[in-house]
């Protein structure tokens, strides 16, 4: 066969290929299916997931997962990047609750209709309810939620501590018995630490931002939250390395047994009765404490979000319906250890063995404290972890000024990010 | 007549030229353009009903902000020690390259390795050997000491790894000026009496002068824009940021086009301001015209 024939067929094959490609990527129309894709984090068994809604849409469409960095920062970047270009390659995006208000003031997703509204909200407990939620608008449909509890080790501390002081006290005891004394928190500089103050500000009855969130509260609550932070962080309870904590150091700093309790979400669970058998034997679970009395627990948690540049919004919607529904929740609750949203799915039987802690996760969500909404919040928390890092060099009175300074000015989108 | 020849040809000249440069003016000079256009403006993507025209407020905001100075001294400091450092191992390595006999094209290849590898995955490699628990270098520290969360221990390494990976190339350069240095001069010094140092001084340094300045401007101008290395191994934080980093921070992550594009800008500005000080000073821009002076 001569080279140039050869050379004709070679690309003939090679546009047929392409044809087809594009032909079953669907652009709609031309009876391809509709290819709807999914951007997530990453998470295990959310394939399965897929799977079933794929069979349910039954040929209407069908859902391609694609799956985003595993870090929170790495998943906004990409898909801000791609919002910003107008990207009509992303259909459903699952973001995390503190985006909502971000990519709803951008117009880079879609407000529900009315008629998919109702069904999204059908049930659903009213804290995640409204990470979804921004001017009165549903943004996205609640897919998980999460709270932190206190875990702490019932053989050191046989009666829970409601308030940080009594953790503190607890320590100190058990320092000068030479037992494990430290209380794993996420103290290092990133949003771990934010978590951490806002708990602790609404603890105090305050809060970081107004409700509206456009102008900084902070005030006296604040300089209480700060003085609980930083004599916590001077205390025997704080471990040398909390300025460098994260949520999985605390995990296994507590599985090395060198503390006795942790502020952490509920997947230290799973962990220490896989890890370490011999104390999870007496590892328990107790509200997150407070100031005076029990606090308020931080909130987290992912939602899906339609992209305004999808090209298929109706089958999109469909879609995230779908990925949501009970039966998908308690998939991600029983695979993934993920906290459902709709309130009926914590009394499915299929939980009881999965998910003991489910009841106090259920009370605990209904006194959460959620993060401040609004569209700055990526400064919000960046300048807020960047001042309170290290947690024992806080000066109350004077931090509490610097960063309500710093706050008005990244509302304004005047403030610089460090 | 003959002047007008010249003109004519002058001429011609400026119109062979005129598509280059015109080509050039669109494909460099719009986005600059742009970008200085946005740094005057109120320009958030996530306020898309809020944008304004400013003026000068954004330079006030970057200007009196510690985050921005705290940013720019460590790329200065990055800058000059690491600059300072590779000069003197360049120099080193330069002349042994020179020097050897046997094996040259062996040794020089062995010499350009760092810099043949990319920034990004050299510096994974510095980050997991720093790193306690995986690295053989963060093995050699006592216990539950972790540098990369450290302010001072982490420029240090940031500093380790540009001079590792750059110095080859600052090599590279000298090397071509070392070639450029007539044997006999070093020979007639010997007889005249003349050291080993004395000679690199008086004869070899002043013969190298054009090539060493051309080295330092390529390399300062290509550490203060460093990002890959800070990237991957602090990514910022502990203020151990660049002011590529903070730019970046405000523009893709910040969502922040008014901000960013100011810092974009003041960059700009500054690496102007360096290959100015260095093509005036040091007669960098035209070796060879010393001579004419």
């Amino acid at each position: 066969m001569p080279i140039g024939e050869r050379l004709t067929r070679f690309i003939a094959a090679a546009l047929a290929t392409v044809g087809l490609a594009a032909v079953l990527s669907g652009c709609g129309g031309g009876g391809g299916m509709t290819v709807i894709n999914l951007y997530n984090a990453p998470q295990e068994n959310l394939s399965r997931i897929v799977e079933r809604c794929n069979q349910l849409a039954d040929g209407r469409y069908r859902i391609a997962l694609n799956t985003l960095p595993r870090d929170a920062d790495g998943q906004r970047e990409q898909m801000v990047r791609r919002l910003a270009a107008s990207d009509p390659g992303m259909d459903v995006l699952g973001i995390d609750v503190t985006w909502t208000a971000e990519l709803a003031s951008a117009n880079w997703i879609r407000p529900w209709p009315d008629a998919l509204r109702t069904e999204a909200e059908k049930g659903v407990l009213e804290a995640p309810l409204e990470t979804a939620t921004y001017e009165d608008q549903l943004y996205a449909a609640p897919y998980n939620t999460n709270v932190q509890l206190l875990w702490y080790r019932t053989d050191l501390m046989p009666e829970p501590a409601q308030t940080w002081s009594e953790l503190v006290a607890t320590a100190e005891r058990l320092a000068s018995a030479g037992e494990p004394h430290y209380v794993e928190v996420t103290g290092a500089q990133y949003e771990g630490l934010v978590v951490w103050f806002n708990s602790m500000i609404a603890s105090a009855d305050g809060s970081i931002l107004n409700e509206a969130g456009d102008k900084v509260e902070l005030g006296r609550p604040a300089v209480t939250a700060m003085k609980q932070m930083r004599d916590f962080a001077a205390s025997a309870a704080a471990n040398p390395s909390l300025s460098n904590t994260q949520e999985d150091t605390a995990r296994l700093a507590m599985e090395s047994g060198a503390a006795f309790a942790q502020l952490n979400w509920p997947f230290v669970y799973a962990s220490m009765v896989a890890n370490r058998p011999d104390i999870a034997e007496n590892f328990a679970w107790a509200p997150y404490p407070g100031i005076d009395s029990p606090g308020r627990a931080p909130l987290g948690g992912a939602n899906f979000a339609i992209s305004a540049y999808s090209e298929h919004p109706e089958e999109a919607f469909d879609a995230a319906l779908c990925l949501r529904d009970d039966e998908s929740q308690l998939m991600a609750a029983v695979h993934d250890g993920l906290p459902p949203t709709i309130e009926s799915v914590y009394a499915d039987p299929a939980m009881a063995d999965p998910y003991p802690m489910r009841d106090a996760i259920l009370e605990a969500i209904k006194t959460a404290a959620p993060r401040p909404v609004t569209p700055v919040y990526q400064n919000v928390s960046t300048v807020t972890s960047a001042l309170l890092s290290p947690p024992r060099g806080i000066d109350p009175t004077g931090d509490e000024r610097r960063l309500a300074d710093q706050l008005k000015d990244a509302l304004e989108s005047k403030g610089v990010l460090p | 007549m003959s002047t007008d020849v010249k003109a004519a040809e002058r001429r011609l000249g400026l119109w062979l030229c005129a598509p280059a440069a015109i080509f050039m003016i669109l494909v460099a000079g719009w986005p600059i353009l742009y970008s200085i256009w946005l740094s005057f403006n109120r320009y958030d993507l996530r306020f898309p009903q809020d944008q304004q025209w400013v003026g000068l407020e954004n330079y006030q905001t970057v200007l009196t902000n510690e985050f921005w100075w705290t940013a720019f001294g460590v790329t200065v400091l990055i800058t000059v020690v690491s600059v300072a450092i590779e000069l003197v191992l360049g120099m080193g390595l330069a002349i042994v390259m020179h020097r050897t006999l046997v094996g040259r094209g062996l040794i020089r290849t062995v010499v350009l390795i760092p810099y043949g590898i990319v920034t990004v995955v050299a510096a994974f490699g510095w980050f997991y050997a720093w790193t306690p628990g995986t690295g053989w270098l963060a093995a050699l520290l006592p216990d539950g000491s972790a540098p990369l969360t450290q302010q001072w221990p982490a420029i240090l390494i940031i500093i380790g790894a540009e001079v590792w990976k750059t110095t080859p190339f600052m090599a590279l350069l000298l090397l071509a000026g070392l070639a450029l240095v007539p044997d006999e001069l070093s020979r007639a010094a010997a007889m005249d009496g003349a050291g080993r140092w004395k000679r690199f001084v008086s004869i070899t340094l002043p013969l190298m002068r054009p090539a060493i300045a051309v080295a330092l401007l390529f390399r300062t101008l290509d550490a203060f824009r460093i990002y890959d290395n800070i990237y991957i191994l602090t990514n910022g934080a502990q203020n151990t940021g660049s002011v590529s980093i903070i730019t970046y921070t405000n523009l893709v992550s910040g969502l922040n086009l008014g901000i960013g594009s100011t810092m974009s800008v003041l960059i700009f500005i500054t690496v102007a301001i360096i290959a100015f000080i260095f093509v005036t000073v040091f007669k960098t821009g035209t070796p060879g015209t010393e001579g004419r002076r």
